[in-house]
């Protein structure tokens, strides 16, 4: 299996494919909803440091807060990723991301942003809360919190061996689109549609 | 009798079960998935995954999935016991299982977008109550995510682009295109619960208790037995596989269920249930004592 390390540069993503496993050690930024809205509507410039070169992970996570101020993350899955279709090519531009996590993959506009800025669509497994949670060793910074609540903060992240399939690469494959036009096609020829 | 607080406290319980431990036969039906699987393929890989995060949620009591979704409630209650009383006991279940982390905070007000951050408001939870003959009463939960509640959908037959028509195989049409549609998005391979018949409302709340059957059960009605069976199988032909990466494993059971419709109406309502397939019930005795059912 390969490994990733985060952050990391442009040539080490344009040689990722769909279909490939990979586990990723490093800082990763997590971020939905309302930090996309946020990413977009203003320069960040006091998060953008953590975004450039790294990865973005849509997430909700359950934060456990430790009586000397320390949290970790108790239970952390991916969430649907298609939310942010209108906003995540442009964040990608904007802040120099070299990747999504997420589920369930996205659509043209963000797989035409991968291919132009050099980024990959990393699919986590849907509801692996337990599994995925112990890969993130630490929570090093939050930003955000007060204002978006546990689930939409920007929270700073170091994983290790977090495991992750490429099912979107920054040459204009998307394992999505595949499955999507394979399996309607048998959808029809089981429903008899095909004319 | 138990007292409202005692109500409480079982409820509290119930959802603790449901939201870690996974049911017997939902881990059954997930392992013969993964053994079906090209070994080192992406659905092989997704399924271990699974497998290993249903093990140790198990274990340490933690919740399976981040998204604790919407917790639904059905209670069977004994001649003259008040709903009233039942539904604020889940309620304040509700509250007290999201302040133990058993559930993520998951309750948003939808004027002020804030949210509520104690996992209840209103129509959160649903509760059902129906009285019954038994002394004892029986609660059965589910915890259904938005991720896979997004996927539900409603036909209205008939329906030309599918050619469904308002019959049985128009039933089925309707079913695999949900399927289909939702492709890996609600957290694949899913456990489909559909109503025909009712109206908007009434089909999807039917949709929902279809999944409090056991995924190895049968459907008394035998056309509806051979739907189930025909519809997983033709699911599982879609190759949409785990999460959408391509397999053999799309869903894991159908269950079907009609209601009575009006002549001009002909519903069909699909709930799709993630693999995360959170459900749990007990029998409770007027003593208070728990017997827990799969
Ligand atoms: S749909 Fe996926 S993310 Fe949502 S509750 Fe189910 S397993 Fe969890």
């Amino acid at each position: 299996m390969a490994k990733l390390t985060l952050p990391c540069d442009e040539a080490t993503i344009r040689k990722l494919k769909v279909g490939d496993f990979l586990e990723l050690s490093g800082r990763v930024i997590t971020g939905r909803d309302s930090a996309h809205h946020w990413l977009i509507h203003d320069f960040r410039k006091e998060v953008a440091p953590f975004l450039k070169d790294s990865v973005i992970y849509h997430v909700g996570p359950v934060v456990k807060k430790h009586e000397d101020g320390h949290y970790t993350f108790v239970a952390a899955g991916p969430t649907t990723s298609a939310r942010e279709e209108p906003y995540q090519a442009d964040v990608i531009g904007k802040y120099g991301l070299r990747g999504v996590i997420g589920k369930g993959g996205m659509g043209t506009k963000t797989l035409e942003g991968l291919e132009k800025y050099g980024a990959v669509y990393l699919h986590a497994v849907g509801g692996t809360a337990q599994v995925l949670a112990e890969a993130i060793k630490e929570v090093q910074q939050v930003f955000q919190l007060a204002e978006f609540g546990v689930p939409e903060a920007l929270w700073v992240i170091r994983v290790e061996n977090f495991p992750v399939v490429v099912t979107m690469d920054s040459h204009g494959n998307s394992l999505h689109a595949e499955v999507e036009k394979s399996s309607k096609a048998k959808l029809e020829q089981l429903l008899g549609l095909t004319s | 009798m138990l007292t409202r607080e005692q109500w409480t406290e079982k409820f509290v319980e119930v959802i603790a079960h449901a939201s870690s431990q996974l049911p017997p036969d939902v881990l059954e039906a997930l392992k013969r998935g993964r053994d079906a699987e090209e070994p080192g393929s992406l659905a092989a890989k997704a399924l271990d995954s699974i497998l290993t995060n249903v093990e140790m949620a198990k274990g340490n009591w933690q919740p399976i999935c981040q998204d604790t979704g919407t917790p639904l409630v059905w209670i069977h209650h004994p001649v003259g016991m008040s709903t009233r009383m039942l539904t604020a006991a889940f309620e304040e279940a509700v509250r007290q299982a999201t302040a133990k982390q058993l559930l993520r905070p998951n309750a948003v007000d939808t004027l002020t977008d804030k949210n509520t951050g104690h996992g209840q408001g209103p129509g959160i939870p649903t509760v059902h109550c129906e009285e019954w003959d038994s002394p004892d009463a029986e609660v059965r939960v589910i915890l259904k995510g938005g991720g896979c509640e997004n996927c539900g959908a409603q036909y209205s037959l008939p329906n030309a682009k599918l050619k469904a028509d308002r019959n049985l195989d128009g039933v089925r049409r309707c079913i695999l295109d949900a399927i289909a549609q939702a492709q890996g998005k609600g957290c694949a391979p899913g456990i489909i619960g559909a109503c025909f018949g009712g109206d908007r409302g009434s089909g999807f709340v039917e949709s929902k208790r279809q999944l409090l059957r056991r995924l190895d059960d049968h459907n008394p009605v035998p056309e509806l037995d051979t739907m189930e069976r025909d519809v997983l199988d033709q699911g599982n032909q879609l190759g949409i596989g785990p999460m959408g990466f391509g397999g053999k494993t799309t869903v894991l059971g159908v269950k079907v269920g009609n209601l009575a419709r009006l002549p001009a109406s002909y519903f069909v309502s699909v709930s799709y249930m993630c693999w995360a397939n959170r459900r749990a019930g007990a029998r409770i005795t007027p003593k208070g004592e728990v017997q827990w059912l799969n």
